[in-house]
């Protein structure tokens, strides 16, 4: 069973406790934007086998939205920040690297 | 090829069986074939089979990283159904229906296609309006469904509760000649077909590459070397992603992990397919008597191909409150397999942006029905340019926002 830690309320959640919410940092379109902008935006997404980055929302416990970057092929948590960031921490794509050489994930890397 | 037949079968019995052949070849690749497919599958060896029976187009390869049928054609629940809302979904799954009734013969492999009725339970009012919907629409479409009552569902599956406490059977969409069939041997049958047309199926043999010039596709890498090709698709389920990367596009699509599980065998018990998508399970007998039990997915991305507990907990105390009979059951085998799942929960077969490479993706959790009428949508796809059965499925959808939108008719359950 996946194990996230909650980076708010620090409580170290199972999967049963939280709600997955996809990708995460989508680059958000809205009217006036191009048709494949928009397309990328609601459809295309990155799927990758390997490091991963989402949204989960610790739901049955303070309810809040946070990013996790994981491995979809091991399972592994690489680790966990909120929901606010813009990109992953520098000490978490460190640790990425550090496992997994070479990885990349849209303009992250 | 030899044909499998009961004569086949006494002329063996007499000389200690030392006459069979292997059902299929296996050769090294060739430098170039008219068209590649890559995954070996039910999807892409039907694929094949088509191309090769219908437009004589027999020079292929179909490629394969594992061992052929190994990924979701011999992971999922067999459940063959077609009672679909959208026109486009019922076209391609009552087509894909109506081949599996003739496919033993087609093929001379039993595949042990049991039409033997599917329900889908209403368990609450909401469903009750929605499947009758569905058995409307249907009757349009030419599905034979119908909507039952609470009585009917008891009397075609006896072992069933129907006052359950949380959610009584209040009826369901019964489509009689849905069933079951052996997903192995629709894979084995063929693959045989296939490799009797003269085409190669090369196992163990992963694609790291799609090499391309002009926007056009030339060939790919594998781990057997280079082998060029005039037209290439691309067939592989929950590796889709990784495949639209190495030619270089990108799909609406996420893979995430969908998982089944087997009771121990008993005595033959219900005759029919029951799937209750409220409460997220679904359950056969197969011909050796276990309980062959489908449940969620996960909701998050995932390559792992296992299955987790807390699912399996969910599902079975969801069947236990519908079917009391299986509470003491001992469940014997459990697995996952990875599925890709598109954003209007219907699939993509589709060309692609790089000319010549075609794609068959997004079958989600409900592949296995799908199998020939897919390979034969596809196998049209690819020969002539267009095909009715795919028309509603290009991957334009997404742009032109024409969805087929099957998240609400199929739920969860498929």
């Amino acid at each position: 069973m996946l194990i996230l830690n909650c980076p708010y309320c620090g409580v170290d959640a199972e999967e049963t406790e939280l709600s997955p919410g996809g990708e995460a940092h989508l680059k958000r379109y809205g009217p006036g934007s191009s048709d494949a902008d928009f397309e990328d935006y609601l459809f295309q997404r990155e799927n990758p086998k390997g490091v991963h980055f989402e949204r989960w929302r610790h739901a049955n416990g303070c309810g809040k939205w946070f990013h996790a970057a994981r491995c979809t092929m091991t399972l592994e948590v690489f680790g966990t920040y909120a929901a606010q960031s813009l990109e992953p921490p520098k000490s978490i794509q460190k640790a990425i690297s550090k496992k997994r050489p070479g990885w990349s994930w849209r303009e992250f890397s | 090829m030899k044909r499998y037949s009961a004569f086949a079968v006494a002329r063996e019995a007499l000389r200690f069986h030392s006459g069979w052949e292997r059902a299929w070849r296996s050769p090294a690749p060739k430098k170039k074939y008219d068209v590649i497919i890559i995954g070996a599958g039910g999807h892409g060896l039907a694929t094949a089979y088509y191309l090769g029976r219908n437009f004589g187009i027999r020079n292929v390869a179909v490629i394969e990283k594992g061992w052929l049928g190994g990924g979701n054609t011999g992971r999922n629940t067999t459940i063959i159904r077609s009672n679909y809302l959208q026109d486009p979904s019922a076209a391609i799954y009552e087509k894909a229906r109506g081949l599996y009734e003739n496919l033993s013969q087609d093929l001379n492999y039993n595949i042990m296609f049991s039409p033997r009725g599917v329900m889908m339970l209403a368990q609450t009012q909401h469903e009750v309006r929605g499947y009758q919907r569905t058995a409307h629409a249907n009757a349009l479409q030419g599905v034979t469904t119908e909507f039952i009552g609470p009585q009917k569902v008891k009397e075609l599956c006896p072992i069933m509760n129907i006052d359950g406490p949380r959610y009584p059977v209040l009826g369901a969409l019964w489509q009689p000649r849905g069933g079951t069939a052996r997903h192995d041997a629709v894979a084995w049958g063929y693959a045989r077909a296939c490799s009797d047309m003269g085409m190669d199926i090369i196992q163990k043999c992963e694609v790291t590459g799609v090499r391309q010039s002009g926007g056009k596709v030339v060939g790919v890498d594998t781990t057997k070397g280079a082998i060029d090709c005039d037209k290439l698709g691309v067939v592989v389920a929950g590796h889709s992603g990784v495949l639209a990367d190495m030619a270089g596009f990108r799909l609406p699509i996420e893979s995430v992990a969908l998982q089944a599980l087997v009771s121990e065998p008993i005595k033959p018990c219900m005759d029919v397919v029951v799937m209750a998508n409220t409460v997220h399970g679904y359950m056969s007998q197969s011909d050796k008597g276990e309980m062959v039990i489908g449940g969620g997915a996960d909701g998050y991305n995932n390559y792992t191909q296992r299955g987790s507990f807390h699912h399996v907990e969910e599902t079975v105390r969801a069947l236990v409150e519908t079917f009391p009979i299986i509470s003491r059951l001992k469940m014997l085998r459990w697995w996952g397999g990875i599925v890709d799942m598109t954003g209007d929960r219907s699939p993509i077969l589709s060309k692609t942006p790089l000319e010549n490479c075609f794609i068959n993706c997004g079958w989600g959790t409900g592949g296995f029905k799908a199998i020939p009428g897919s390979g034969w949508g596809m196998a049209e796809l690819m020969a002539k340019g267009h095909s009715p059965l795919t028309e509603g499925f290009s991957l334009d959808r997404f742009k032109e926002g024409k969805f087929i939108d099957e998240s609400v008719a199929a739920g969860v359950a498929h």
